[in-house]
């Protein structure tokens, strides 16, 4: 054996095939769900389906209905879960000292994210719905997925925080504001696009969820009854996209179900890119 | 006026900060409260290590040890095919490969996280259940003992729970192997080792506690998935055998839940009091032990 000829290791050679073909395989697997349900949710999508209920009468399938009770759960969940979020943020980086407390809360928040959404979903169902009287409505729904997305709101909030620089928070103490003020008018406007980061990470995680609204928020595919009764809605039972998809895929109705994920899957995607968007301006800001 | 806001907003924040501890005190003290009625009037024995599910029967049986069984194993099997290859992926992308490969495989991997479990169950029922039923049929196929379960069966829920906690592995790991300091690769390219023999003999090891943590939180997404294996599982109480049909916790309480009452929902819910254990236990493993070989290194 020459210096210059150098050793076949058969081994490293496997090692890198499988390596690559580990990383490649993950991609591929993306790629074919993506074209799967492209190619086959498609043909489902027309305007009926997207501007009507499912109705008996006429035998038509739609989704409005899901479409608008998941854009309501979005609302109402945002309105409760942002501000508490925020608000728990702003405490763990402006106001508490580090010490025993903190640590609890954020041993909470790590437990929180660790429950999985059909433990909510029990929960939900057992407190907000029996023990609160909320039955299965949208608002029972809200108020479980809040307790689910509060962790991401709380987490990336805290991330957005620390960036702002601590000088700013001196100058402005150095003019004499006070805390809540300084915070008012500084810390939250200069940590808004992590902020806003946040929120948008919320919304992907209350589109793509089920287990957990299943029980609280219910299944009905009904729409408000009047413009006077967008409000009582709240109070009524309304199944979300991914509910309807999983009685559709329940009762056999492929194609029914297929035209529901092809959507999800556009709004996952769109809101993945984007939280890349404004992360990355972000960075270059 | 502005101290007495100043004073209104420190309090505020304080309440904020402390729901998340509330939540979780709540979720506890709700989870045993309604878990632990169903218990009593069965008996401790007779449900958790009771193998007659039975609720609606005439003499019902509350037995769920099969369903705790094929929840450990159908875990403990997704983790044997998803882990190896997340892990794979993960040194792929720390230190393999080329950055136009790593810009491909990197958003796929969020992405993949980002697909709802609905979505999932969804592509399990018309592309694994139909592999499953061919390969059963022809390992079966002149076996009249065995129940066909028409590809719903644990295998099956297994390949949909690989998959599902690709992403998670793949991103923690990853992230465990970058924190692995360049002296360390370093000091083995010194010593003529070449780059493989450096991945697993130097920064896999180095990485390790960071690889463990991936994989129990894989443990705790496979376990706590429903939607996904509600419809692949096939949903009868069964001993955890490859091409039986099976239920999983939380497939239990998804298929059973809406037309339950009495007894029949306290049960449901001590289901949910056995998978909250299971839960709690790993977020303390990953919270104390893994935290602290974390601080150690």
């Amino acid at each position: 054996m020459t210096l210059y000829k150098k050793k076949k290791r058969p081994l490293d050679a496997l090692m890198y095939g499988l390596i690559y073909f580990s990383g490649i395989f993950v991609a591929a697997l993306l790629a074919g769900i993506i074209i799967y349900i492209v190619v086959n949710g498609v043909p489902s999508i027309n305007r009926t389906f997207l501007s009507t209920i499912k109705s008996v009468a006429t035998g038509t399938f739609g989704i409005l209905g899901y479409m608008v009770n998941t854009l309501y759960i979005i609302i109402i969940t945002l309105l409760i879960a942002t501000p508490i979020g925020i608000g728990a943020a702003v405490y763990l980086t402006e106001y508490a000292k580090p010490g025993r407390l903190v640590s609890f809360i954020e041993f909470a928040t790590e437990t929180l994210s660790g429950i999985p959404s059909i433990i909510f979903g029990l929960f939900g169902m057992a407190f907000f719905g029996q023990s609160c009287h909320l039955g299965f409505s949208i608002i029972c729904g809200s108020l479980t997925l809040t307790l689910m997305i509060l962790p991401i709101v709380i987490r990336t909030t805290q991330e957005a925080l620390k960036t702002v620089p601590e000088s700013y928070r001196q100058g402005a103490l150095g003019l004499g504001a006070k805390k809540w003020r300084i915070i008012r008018t500084i810390v939250l406007p200069s940590a808004l696009p992590g902020i806003v980061t946040a929120i948008i990470l919320a919304v992907g995680r209350i589109v793509g969820e089920s287990a957990a609204l299943l029980f609280t928020a219910g299944s009905s595919y009904l729409l408000p009854k009047a413009l006077s009764g967008i409000f009582s809605h709240i109070m009524e039972s309304g199944g979300t996209m991914t509910i309807g998809l999983y009685l559709e895929m329940a009762e056999g109705n492929t194609d029914h179900a297929f035209g529901i994920a092809l959507i999800l899957i556009v709004l996952v995607l769109g809101i993945n890119f984007l939280t890349k968007f404004i992360t990355s301006k972000i960075t270059k800001g | 006026m502005n101290n007495k806001s100043e004073r209104i907003m420190a309090a505020v924040f304080f309440v904020c900060g402390i729901t998340a501890i509330a939540a979780v005190f709540a979720i506890c003290v709700y989870m045993i409260s309604s878990g632990v009625p169903a218990l009593a009037k069965i008996g401790v024995i007779d449900m958790l290590f009771g193998t007659k599910w039975a609720p609606t029967a005439s003499e019902p049986g509350f037995g769920i040890l099969y369903i705790i069984l094929t929840s450990i194993v159908g875990t403990l099997l997704a983790i044997i095919i998803g882990v190896p290859i997340a892990l794979l992926t993960a040194v792929f992308l720390a230190e393999i490969a080329p950055k136009g490969l790593s810009r491909v495989v990197k958003p796929a991997v969020e992405l993949l996280a980002g697909i709802p479990s609905v979505v999932y169950g969804l592509l399990g029922i018309l592309i694994i259940k139909p592999i499953m039923y061919r390969i059963e049929t022809m390992i079966y196929a002149g076996d009249p003992s065995h129940q066909m379960t028409g590809g719903a069966n644990l295998i099956s829920a297994v390949f949909v729970l690989a998959v599902m906690i690709l992403p998670t592995v793949v991103n923690v790991s990853e992230t465990a192997i970058r924190a692995v300091p360049q002296h360390l690769r370093n000091s083995s390219y010194a010593l003529g080792a070449t780059k493989i023999t450096t991945v697993f003999k130097v920064t896999i090891p180095a990485a390790k506690s960071g690889i463990i943590t991936s994989i129990v939180l894989g443990v705790g997404r496979a376990i706590g998935e429903a939607m996904a294996i509600t419809m692949v599982a096939g949903n009868v109480v069964n001993l955890p055998m490859p091409f039986n049909s099976v239920r999983f916790l939380t497939t239990g309480i998804v298929s059973e839940m809406s037309y339950s009452s009495g007894l029949h929902r306290q049960a449901l819910f001590t289901i949910g009091l056995v998978l909250f254990v299971f839960i709690m236990v790993i977020n303390i493993i990953l919270n104390t032990t893994l935290k602290k070989a974390g601080e150690d290194e």
